[in-house]
């Protein structure tokens, strides 16, 4: 009954956003109030219905009701609680439920804050955002029914798969879609202002807020899948150039230049078309990631159930809304009056710059990812494109945005003085300099690159924290929550520079085999196998060893980590220990073996580690603190930009 | 008017990604497939084995089948590499790799041998030269030595029916 009551209410939740899809469009052109505000109730009543659905998924996958086919083949009644939860959106289905929730969530979202928003410009708001609900709903419906019952249910079901049983992948996908979904409501705005052939400071101000926060929950999103994949997969790495973790990275690294530009419009009145299409953009490289994890297109550890026909929806999909989004921008954006006029060299000057390295990076990870398809489809050959394309094609840029990113929040508006700002950096530079010198000749001769990205990290925290410095002693008080932000951010970035490079270029790895007892040197320690013993998981039988690291004989470190045998599906995941200090990660996995042959123990020693998932948790951190600034709540701007168009 | 063409470029960018992607779904492409180099080169030398017009299989094509006796899929596979020699006449070269000849032997005896002669490559250096992935792989070497398929996995039912057969019978 209540799978059939959520279905129900899906089928109710794409009729409303059928509504809230048309009628507020057709108000707003003829100037009608009513039909305007109906997207308001509309949008609220869709995401009522869509939480509706989404809870009666949930009470199906609690209960453990195996008569819904998606349950049967997904989750387990010997489960934990979590995990049964969590395997909502461990499918599939599911998962694309979860997306239309969110999606609806942020159209509420809209209709409640969005009280400031001249009326015209929130219903096309609304309206677009419920078209692109309308695509998900009748994707769901139409070819990914989550509530589809079996006529025989089994007595039990085929369990949620090993890998996604962890804490760290449980919120994984919530959190990521949050940031993909969130850039829906970036893309609505864009679509609405050049409807309303208008893209101005107030624009900027009002769409700034949506990007920001969907930002950072897409930061904090990959830093998860990155975490996860750290200590899950036991291969001591954290970004592998998977085509899926590329597809999240290309949406980050647009995202990131939308705000950067959309500062531009606000602050300047200027780049306003290229604002709106990177807006564009951001949603459409989202749900392009979505596209090719789910069309079978390209392979990828994230294996949900490939089919063709959606695969061919998707495209439709994306066609119809980058499509329609890229035909609007090209019909009404060469009509965008742009406003203010700036030097090359100034801050307008730099964050144009900003965005062309970002926007060749998004283009870099697109290319090494579509690469192997395409040669596939035009010559037959086929390629792997890994992390060698990457450390060539994407490090040397980055490196050179990370040396401008320092300079230009020391470059003023309209027109600037480059010298008088490098002067002022001075410091940082020295700094920088030395630590790449230091860790050039006193860590590791023979990695030069790596010793000058090191600098580069160092650079980045020193110089940001310089900045802000400087402010403070200027004015003689703390800078606005933006400007705190924007540190915090730029320096974590430098954290997450710092911890890669360390980790990828001076990381110990060891693999052996060692018995009971058995004692091998590692790095500055002695690791002794200590016992391994069975271990009876909810759902698992395991194998857990123990590992002490002695430390010129004294006992250092304690390590268990468990191979655990999963029995439902009989899959075996290793589950890796990690002993921190936040300065270096001592890291230990178990392999096959037996008491005869002994055990394959892997262990890896990463200087720095932590600070690749503090520093992206920070970076995300920042845009929240710049998110609280007044200036940016979401209900402040109206009378702000009224009083004061431009600065 | 080119300023107007500049803002049409996202869209064609659009268009022509979604022409591959579409034609990539059309085509049936298995991005799984690593593919192979092998194919339309000169079989690599097989131990003391002549292929080729005077070689093994007298003018006709010639299968090699890397297999172990501890690998489960060439158990599954054995069947049809059976039935291809023995009811189809084909000539099938088989090659033992990373196996202990008795282990091999023991395997064979039990299941039955249906290779007309059988290599042994316990270090893997045949396997280096052929481009072996993993076992089982199976290659047809046309009548002059060059080969013509390479199968990174286990054949099954259609690969024998749609193109294993046919070109055995096209090369007699």
């Amino acid at each position: 009954m209540i799978p059939e009551l959520g279905h129900f209410a899906l089928i109710l939740a794409l009729a409303v956003a059928a509504v809230q899809g048309s009628l507020p469009l057709l108000g707003a052109a003829r100037d009608d109030i009513r039909l305007m505000q109906l997207g308001r109730y509309a949008a609220l009543t869709q995401a009522f219905l869509v939480i509706l659905a989404f809870l009666a998924l949930v009470e199906a996958f609690v209960t453990s009701d195996f008569s819904v086919m998606l349950v049967a083949d997904n989750s387990h009644s010997a489960k934990p609680l979590l995990y049964k939860i969590t395997g909502v959106w461990g499918n599939h289905e599911g998962s694309m439920l979860l997306w239309a929730l969110i999606l609806s969530l942020f159209g509420a979202a809209v209709a409640i804050f969005g009280n400031n928003l001249p009326d015209t410009l929130r219903a096309r708001v609304l309206a677009i955002q419920a078209l692109i609900g309308v695509g998900f709903l009748a994707f769901i419906l139409f070819t990914s029914n989550p509530f589809a019952r079996l006529a025989a249910p089994p007595f039990d079901g085929n369990g949620l798969n090993p890998l996604l049983q962890d804490p760290g992948l449980a919120f994984h996908p919530p959190i990521l879609y949050l940031g993909y979904v969130g850039f829906s409501v970036t893309y609505s705005f864009a679509i609405a202002a050049l409807l309303e052939g208008r893209v101005d400071v107030a624009w900027a101000r009002w769409v700034r807020p949506w990007t920001l926060a969907a930002w950072c929950f897409l930061t904090l999103g990959i830093a998860l899948g990155s975490w996860w994949a750290y200590y899950i997969l036991g291969w001591g790495g954290f970004w592998f150039w998977d085509p899926v973790e590329n597809a999240s990275l290309m949406p980050w690294l647009a995202g990131t230049a939308l705000l950067h530009s959309a500062i531009v419009v606000e602050k300047r009145d200027a780049l306003q078309s290229w604002t709106v299409l990177l807006a564009i953009l951001a949603f459409s490289l989202s749900l392009l990631g979505t596209f090719l994890v789910r069309s079978g297109v390209l392979t990828s550890v994230h294996a949900f159930a490939q089919d063709p026909a959606r695969g061919m929806f998707i495209l439709a999909f994306l066609l119809v809304v980058t499509g329609g989004g890229l035909a609007l921008y090209a019909w009404r954006a060469p009509q965008l009056q742009p406003g203010g006029l700036f030097q090359p060299l100034s801050r307008e000057g730099a964050l144009i710059l900003n965005n062309l390295l970002l926007c060749t990076l998004a283009a870099t990870v697109l290319l090494g990812t579509l690469y192997p398809l395409v040669l596939d489809l035009v010559s037959g050959d086929k390629v792997s494109v890994g992390p060698p394309f990457f450390n060539i094609t994407f490090v040397p840029v980055a490196l050179a945005l990370f040396a401008a990113l320092c300079v230009g929040p020391f470059l003023s508006w309209k027109r600037a003085e480059l010298w008088r700002a490098l002067a002022r950096l001075r410091a940082a530079f020295a700094i920088a300099v030395i630590a790449m010198v230091v860790t050039a000749t006193a860590i590791d001769g023979r990695a030069t690159l790596a010793a000058v990205a090191f600098g580069f990290g160092v650079w980045l925290i020193a110089g940001s924290l310089t900045e802000f410095v400087g402010r403070v002693r200027q004015t003689r008080r703390l800078p606005p929550r933006a400007m705190i932000g924007m540190t915090i951010s730029h320096a974590a970035l430098g954290l997450v520079v710092l911890g890669a490079v360390s980790t990828a270029a001076w990381h110990t790895e060891l693999i052996t085999t060692l018995r009971a007892g058995e004692g091998v040197k590692f790095g500055r320690y002695i690791a002794t196998l200590g016992k391994v013993e069975p271990l009876k998981g909810p759902n698992y039988d395991a194998e857990r060893a123990t590992i002490v690291l002695t430390l010129d004989g004294a006992p250092f470190a304690t390590m268990t980590p468990e191979r655990r045998l999963f029995t439902v599906q009989q899959r075996q995941i290793a589950e890796t220990s990690i002993h921190t200090n936040l300065l270096r990660d001592l890291y230990a996995t178990l392999g096959e073996g037996d008491a005869r042959h002994g055990w394959t123990v892997r262990l890896y020693e990463n200087p720095l580690a932590p600070w690749i998932w503090l520093g992206a948790a920070l970076c995300a951190l920042g845009g929240f603190v710049s998110l609280s600034d007044r200036r940016l709540r979401v209900g402040a701007p109206r009378r702000k930009a009224q009083e004061q168009p431009a600065e | 008017m080119s300023r107007r063409l500049l803002f049409l470029l996202p869209l064609a960018t659009l268009l022509t990604m979604a022409g591959f992607f579409a034609w990539s779904m059309v085509s049936g492409r298995d991005p799984a497939s690593i593919g192979s180099v092998m194919v339309n080169r000169p079989a690599p030398p097989l131990a003391d084995v002549t292929l080729g017009p005077s070689g093994l299989g007298g003018g006709k094509p010639v299968l090699v089948n890397f297999f172990a006796s501890w690998c489960a899929p060439c158990l599954a596979e054995h069947p049809l590499i059976s039935r291809l020699a023995e009811r189809e006449g084909a000539t099938v070269i088989g090659v033992a790799w990373k196996n202990k000849p008795d282990e091999a032997r023991a395997w064979l005896a039990r299941l039955g041998n249906p290779y007309r002669q059988l290599l042994f490559d316990q270090d893997g250096k045949l396997a280096l030269d052929w481009g072996l992935s993993g076992v089982p792989e199976t290659y047809l070497v046309d009548a002059r030595g060059i080969v013509r398929l390479h199968y990174r996995r286990a054949i099954n039912e259609h690969d024998l029916k749609d193109t294993i057969l046919p070109l055995l019978r096209a090369g007699q």
